[in-house]
Formats: C-alpha cells, structure tokens, sequence
C-alpha cells in the first residue's frame, strides 16, 4: 500500500485468554490521514486501536502474534519501551476522563513529568494545545478552575487538549462523540479536521456519516476480521466486499 | 375516556382476584414491616447501651476531671494528681505507631492492589493480612517484647511500643488503603498512562493523590484502637508509674489504658481510686473520639474538593 505509512499492522492476531478477538490483520495507517475504523459493537475495533498504542498491555492475559510498525519499528519488540510508544502514540476515549485537577493542570500534567518545567512554557505549551482543541477560547479565563466543571464536549476537548499537550506523532480516538450532544459533536469534527495536517488520526465511530466526513480511509471489522480497507469515498459509494455494503446500508445480519 | 376510569374502585375491589391479590399485598406490608422492626430495634439496642455506656462513664468520671487531672503528674502512689504522663505517652505511642505503620502498609496496599500480579502471592500475602488483623493484641505484646524489647535490645521504650502497635494496625491500614485505592476509577489511570506517563508516576501522582482522604480515614480510624489497646504495650512500652517525662524513644512511658488497668487490678487502692479510674477512662474515650471526629473531618472536607 501506501509507503508513508507511519503505522503498519501486520499478520496480527490479537487474544483474550482464550478468546481471539482479532483475525489476521493486515492495515497500514497513512501519515497525516484521518483513518475511520467501523463495524457492528464488538467486532474488535477498540481491541485494535489499544494494540496500536500497547493500551491492551494492561490487560490481564492478552496475546498478540504478529506486528505493529511504527515508524518500520515493531512497537511489540521486548526493547521497545510502552511508555515511550505511548507518548508518541496519544489516544482519547469514549467518555471524557479529565484529572480531578484544574483545567491548567490537566493540560500540564504529562509536559511536567517529561521535564517541561518553566512556567512560560507551560502557559504556552497549555495555550496552545487548548487552541488546537477549539477550546481555548471558553476556558482561557477559567485556567484555575477544576475540569469537572466543564461540559462532557468541554471535557472531551480538554482531554484532546491534553493529548496534543505530549506532542504525538498519531492520536487515536475511540467513539470520541458517542456521548456528546450534536454541537458537541461537530465541533470535535471541525477540530478534527484542522488537526490532520499535523497528525495522523484513527478514529473508532459506529457513526457512519461521521466517518464518511471526516476520514479519508475507512476500515470495515467484521468479528475479529478486517473485510474491507479502502478510500472512505469509495468504500460509502461502491465498496468492493458485498458484507460492506449491506453494513453501510443497514441490510446487516 | 377509557374503561379502566369509569369502573368503581369498590368493584374492582371486589373482584375476587384483586382480594387476593390485595390480602397478598397486606401480607407483604407486615412482612416488610417485621423486618423493619426488627432492624430498627437492633439499631435502637446498639445506641442506647453504647450511649449508656458513655453516659455512665461520663457520669463516674467527670468528677475527676479538672486542669491539674490533666496537667500533673500522680503523686502519693497514683492516688491523687493527675494523669499528664500517661497522656503524654499515649499520644506518643499512637503516633509513632501511626508514623511506622502508615507507609508501610500504604506501600504495602499499593503493591498488592496496583502493582503485583494478582495470583497466588499476592492471595497468599493477602490472607496473611488478614490473619494478622485477627491475631489476639496480647500475641502481638508478646512479639514485640521478643523482638523488639529482648533480641533487639531496645529494652521496654516509646520505640517498642510505638512498633508493635505498629504492627497491630498495620492489617487496618493496609485495608483501608486497598480500598481507597480501588476506590480510585480506572479511567484516571488509563489516562495517565494513555498519555506516555510510566506506571510509577501513575500511581504516585494520580492514584495516591485521589486515595489519600479514604486512606487517611480509614488509618486514622484504626488509631482510635492502637490509642486504646493494653496488651501490646504492657511489656513493651508502658511503666507502671513514672513522674518524669520521657527524654527520648528510649524512655519508658505510662499510657491511658494501661494506667487504667493498674489502678483497677494491681494497686493496694483499688477502691479508693475508682474516681481517678473513670477519669482516665473518660479521657481515653475523649481522645479515641475527637481522633474519630478529625478523620470524619479530613474526609467531608476532601470529598468535597475531589469532584468525582
Ligand atoms: N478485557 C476484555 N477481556 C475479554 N474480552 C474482551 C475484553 N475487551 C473486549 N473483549 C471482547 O473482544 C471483542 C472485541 O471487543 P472490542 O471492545 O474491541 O469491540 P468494539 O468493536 O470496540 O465494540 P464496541 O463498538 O461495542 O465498542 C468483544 O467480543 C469483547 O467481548
Ligand atoms: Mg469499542
């Protein structure tokens, strides 16, 4: 497929205890690209998006054969350490999680541990992550105050916003929307939007209009397998696997 | 209109399946009505004798009380003066006890729920805690004068005390500290660690932090038994009678309970002193519950910062 792919799957199979959870999968990411990933609830999209950024680690009795590249390094290699793979590789979830700690503080909470520690540059760095999260201009008087104030698509900004704050290279977003009101929502798909110049972004949504907006490839899961990767236009439009298209026009199962 | 609405209620009352289903919902009222009975009456017997209790010390002992009671040292055999040192001594044994067993066991609590791999260990570490929180307080006396008093050599001192009451609160903090931490929603830590940040300063800078109000009630509240338990200072920590002030953790002490119980068991004036007995008492509950009433502040006022 494409060669400036920042992040290739490769033959992977993914295992919980005793149940396998991925098939056999095959998917190169493409730098500066918003990737959609879709597909009926528990078909393994979650699953992927934590294998890329070694979120499953955490989980008890979780196996995976196969790799991960990124950057052409296998991110499953016993060098390569996880904390470092998931600075580079941030990921936002599906319900806001923001610390009990300022809005200020949620943003700078990773910079300081990294060893960003001057004052300025943390007001920076916190400025201009918010801005790049369209939030900035709601909060920039209200620093101080604790984040649990904020709306749930206040909170999900901010949590973006934080994300941004460690300067990855990917952003993964598993159903960042799916508890968000509709203005919420598009205002997230704006962001989005701007934010793809600068990042490469994977995003989980059981919306599929959504996905047909915002991504340029879409990947259709199907239990544990990947059935369809292809042009988010052509997959909506023409998709070449007839599973897709029964899917995508609500003809499923 | 519907039909339901044109119907009397007396009609419907009289349809025999609604009887009965009526006499069914009767009997489910008393039922339920026993049951709350018999709880309310449970509750009702813990109070009053808990508040008999405390009146009946209260009563026996607020004649001792007075500035020089709990200023002064006792003086003619304990049967006069007051009880300064064994206050004094009390407070320095919980504290020191609280200053060892409370890292201990809060680090211990982290590697067990945070940290470890739950399996067989940790099982096994796990049930041994909660032996510990049930072995007898006068085992843990015993201990602590065979380790601490006798092959250690500190000889019967604040710092033995102050250790094997240590160890005897060590299981309540090591639980409180487990709960508090599990207590802690998951998603703070995927978010820290989702962000690049390692698990160490996951735990140190999210976890405990958010832990910390539960971990201190629940500690504190285990205080209140280390400040009021004999057995484990007896041989350890606790003089019978001594005027001067400790200079050093390797200074003997008097304490409350202990204090209580030689006035009450051991002493030629066993009768004569009852005042000063109750007196003591009732300082010792006074103590264990104003420490209760500070955890049950520290943790209202955090709850409220916390937001979650
Ligand atoms: N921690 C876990 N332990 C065991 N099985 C799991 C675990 N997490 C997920 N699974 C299983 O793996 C499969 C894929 O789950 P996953 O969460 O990836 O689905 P999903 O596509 O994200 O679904 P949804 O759209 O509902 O979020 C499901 O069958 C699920 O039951
Ligand atoms: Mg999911």
């Amino acid at each position: 497929m494409q060669d400036d792919s920042i992040i290739k799957v490769k033959n992977v199979n993914f295992h919980y205890g005793d149940f396998k959870a991925l098939t056999d999968i095959n998917m190169d990411f493409e730098k500066s690209r918003v990737t959609a990933l879709i597909g009926p609830s528990g078909c393994g999209k979650s699953t992927l998006l934590r294998l890329l950024n070694r979120m499953n680690d955490l989980i008890d009795g979780t196996r995976v054969e196969g790799e991960v590249l990124f950057e052409d390094k296998n991110i499953y290699d016993s060098n390569v350490d996880p904390v470092e793979i998931r600075r580079r590789i941030g990921m936002v979830f599906q319900k806001p999680n923001p610390f009990p700690k300022s809005i200020f503080n949620n943003i700078i909470y990773g910079p300081r541990l990294l060893g960003v520690t001057g004052k300025g540059d943390l007001r920076d760095l916190a400025e201009q992550s918010l801005r790049q999260a369209v939030l900035w201009d709601e909060v920039k008087d209200i620093l101080g105050q604790s984040a649990m104030m904020l709306s749930g698509g206040q909170q999900q900004r901010l949590c973006i916003a934080r994300a941004l704050a460690m300067k990855p290279d990917v952003l993964l977003m598993d159903e960042p929307t799916s508890a968000l009101d509709p203005i919420s929502t598009a205002k997230i798909e704006e962001l989005i939007e701007g934010l793809k110049k600068h990042y490469t972004i994977i995003i989980v949504t059981h919306n599929m209009q959504q996905a047909a907006r915002i991504s340029d490839y879409t990947g259709f899961f199907y239990l544990g397998k990947l059935i369809e990767y292809n042009l988010t236009e052509k997959l909506f439009t023409t998709p070449d696997v007839k599973q897709t298209e029964d899917y995508i026009t609500g003809r499923f199962g | 209109m519907s039909t339901i609405q044109m119907i009397s209620e007396e009609e419907v009352i009289r349809s025999p399946s609604h009887r009965k289903a009526i006499s069914n919902m009767k009997w489910r009222y008393l039922k339920q009505n026993l049951f709350l009975g018999v709880v309310r009456l449970s509750a009702l017997i813990i109070a009053v004798s808990l508040g008999g209790f405390l009146f009946y010390i209260f009563v026996n002992g607020i004649g001792a009380i007075s500035w020089d009671f709990l200023t002064l040292p006792p003086r003619d055999s304990m049967t006069k003066g007051g009880i300064m040192p064994a206050i004094l001594g009390t407070f320095y044994l919980t504290t020191g006890a609280i200053i060892i067993a409370l890292p201990l066991g809060v680090l211990s609590a982290v590697y067990l729920s945070e940290y470890a791999k739950q399996g067989p260990v940790v099982r096994i570490i796990r049930i041994g805690v909660n032996c510990l929180a049930g072995v007898p307080s006068i085992v843990f006396g015993l201990f602590g004068l065979g380790l601490f008093v006798v092959f250690l050599q500190f000889g019967s001192c604040i710092l033995s005390g102050a250790l094997t009451l240590g160890f005897l609160i060590l299981p309540t903090i090591i639980g409180a500290s487990e709960e508090a931490l599990k207590a802690v929603p998951q998603t703070f830590r995927e978010a820290s660690l989702a962000l690049g940040v390692s698990r160490w300063q996951t735990i140190f800078r999210i976890v405990l932090p958010n832990a910390l109000p539960g971990i201190l009630t629940g500690s504190i509240l285990g205080v209140g038994r280390a400040a009021g338990e004999t057995a484990p200072i007896m041989f350890t920590a606790a003089a019978f009678f001594t005027a001067k002030l400790p200079a050093s953790i390797f200074d003997e002490v008097m304490a409350l309970p202990y204090h209580i119980y030689v006035l009450a068991t051991a002493g030629t004036h066993i009768e004569q002193t009852r005042p000063i007995q109750y007196g003591t008492a009732l300082v010792l509950i006074a103590l264990v519950l104003g420490i209760d009433l500070i955890a049950i502040i520290i943790r209202s006022y955090m709850r409220k910062k916390k937001g979650w």
